[in-house]
Parts: structure tokens; sequence; C-alpha cells
């Protein structure tokens, strides 16, 4: 019993002394990694999917373009629209211009197109016809892995 | 120099048990935020705009696909269904100027995709990624005959050395997406 009574007497916390060290830690590799950049999506895009993707590393670089149908609230939509960013453009011309600016200051910039599904080819050559004016040449399919 | 004395004694430190607690909340914060998923998607190179007339191209180094706004394929001209293009094009692709129909060479070989204005975007995708699978199998195929489990091992090995991405050049991805058909 004696013994016993020894071993109860030494110290047998966990050391907290180095825990907001560790928190530290943590939180700066998540407020590195994380990118603070969310749009209020104005138009439907439900990705289709396929099996032969590549993945964008490098989330930095991308900007991304936005094409569906227009959310007009309660399960209605409009016509097919493009989003950049929080707008709506209204005339394709614009794309130009804006793409050019993003270009200039990203020169390794790749433009994600996230077009819904239901969408059709016509707006899509559209939008690409205007990257090639502003010379984002790179370009990705946003699409999800297909499950089989 | 009483006064200092005295104050150098008493404890002047700034509370820091609760420097663990604020330091959970940013952490938890940070960590809802995050989205850790990667974007994934189709990657292609647009041809630059330029006034001067594309370099002509020999017929046989062009596989037209034709896409309309039914979902329908034509490749070459010929009704072609959809599960059908990557092995078209593998052999289109790989033909090494043995059919007198097909590519010369790999690097002489353009497929061209053309769609109506009409055409589901989804159709084009599925369209897309057939044609990109055949490159992958032609790739991951020239990967193993060097002694690789697939082209992306490949490439990393390439990478990591700085080396030239000798498969790529053999396979050169050329896809033209021609502009759309005004359709009907």
């Amino acid at each position: 019993m004696a013994h016993f009574k020894k071993k109860a007497k030494a110290k047998q916390d966990v050391p907290t002394s180095s825990m907001p060290d560790i928190i530290f830690m943590l939180l700066i590799f998540f407020m590195v990694t994380t990118v603070l950049r969310e749009v209020e999506l104005q138009v439907r895009v439900q990705l289709t999917s396929a099996t032969n993707i590549e993945k964008i590393e490098q989330k930095r670089l991308v900007s991304y373009i936005y094409i569906g149908p227009r959310v007009l609230g309660a399960n209605r939509y409009g016509d097919t629209s493009v989003q950049i960013d929080d707008d709506l453009i209204e005339d394709f011309r614009a794309i130009r211009r804006l793409m050019y600016d993003k270009l200039r200051e990203q020169p390794k910039l790749i433009v994600s197109l996230r077009v819904d599904r239901e969408s059709e080819m016509g707006v899509v050559s559209d939008v690409k016809q205007e990257l090639r004016e502003a010379g984002t040449l790179r370009i990705n399919y946003s699409t999800r892995r297909d499950p089989s | 120099m009483l006064l200092k004395k005295k104050k150098s004694k008493g404890e002047a430190e700034v509370p820091s048990s609760s420097l663990a607690d604020i330091a959970f909340l940013l952490l938890i914060f940070f960590l809802v935020v995050t989205t850790i998923d990667v974007d994934t998607g189709i990657g292609l190179v647009l041809p630059p705009l330029s006034d001067e007339p594309p370099p002509p191209i020999r017929e046989r180094n062009m596989l037209k696909i034709l896409v309309n706004n039914q979902g329908l394929i034509l490749v070459n001209e010929s009704p072609a269904a959809l599960r059908d293009v990557k092995d078209l094009v593998i052999r289109f692709v790989d033909n090494n100027g043995v059919d007198e129909e097909l590519s010369d060479s790999p690097q002489m070989a353009i497929v061209s995709i053309k769609t109506d204005r009409n055409t589901p975007y989804d159709i084009y995708i599925d369209m897309l990624d057939e044609v990109m699978g055949a490159y992958r199998e032609l790739r991951d195929a020239e990967a193993r005959v060097r002694g690789f489990r697939s082209y992306e091992q490949y490439k990393m090995y390439v990478d990591e050395r700085g080396l030239e991405d000798e498969i790529r050049e053999m396979y050169p991805q050329k896809i033209s997406e021609a502009e759309p058909d005004p359709g009907a």
C-alpha cells in the first residue's frame, strides 16, 4: 500500500503549457490554406461529370465564369446568363475587358468554366470566343468526377 | 525607489489562460470556412486569335467529329455511338501512316470537334471526355512501355527532374474546336 501512496503523490497531469502553441500552429495552417472567395451565385450551376479529368492544384490561378439559367427564385429559372464574380454579364463584349484585366494581374490565369449541364453550346462558345479575344487561353471545363 | 521595488514584487502578467480558447475559436472558424475539395475538370488551351489563315492540313490528318443538337455523332461523315468514339480516336491517332484514311503520325493528328449552337453542354463534355480518354490511354500505354505505371506517374517523375515530357511530345493533344453552326 505504501508503494501505491507514493505513486499517487507524483504529478500525473498532461502538460498543457504548449497547447496554445499547437493550436496556433494549426490555426496558421488553416489560415494559409483558406481561400476566402465564394461568390453569391445568381445562376444555377449543376456540373456534369466526366472521367478523364485533371485537378487544378493552384487555386489562386483560377478565375471562374458561371454559365447557367438565371435563378429567379422559388425553383423558377430564366434565360441562360453568364456570371463573373458577382455580376451578371449583359453584354458579352464586356467579358473581353474583364478577363484581360484579370490576365494582367495574373499572367498564368486559368479560366474555369462552370457551366450548367443543361446549357447549350452556343453561349459557351460565345464566351470562349471572348476569352480568345482577351488572350486568356488556358481554360478548364469544370466537371465532377464520374462516380462509376 | 521604494515605490519601484514594490511594483516589481507584484505580478504584472497578462492573463494568458484564455489564449488557448481564443486560438481554438479562430481555429474552428477557419476549419469551417476552408474548402479542401479540389477543383477538377477538363483542361484545354484555346487557339490564339490570329488574322492569318490556318495552315493547310491534309485531309487524312483531321478527324472530324460532329455533334448535332440531338446529341447524334458523326465521325468523318459516318454515324457513330458515343462509346465507340474513344476507339475511333485511338485508331486515328495511333495510325502512324498505316491506313490511308487515317493520320500520318500522332504529332500531325488533329481531332476537330464541331457542335451546333443548340447542342446540350453535357453531351459535348461527354464527347470531349471520350477524346481525352483516348489520349490518356495512348499516353498510359507509352508510359508502361517505359516502365511506369501510368502517364501520371511518368509526368511526376519528369517534373521532379526537370526533364522533357517526351510522351507529351509524342502524343500532343491537338483538339480543334470549330465554331458552332448557327443551327436550325
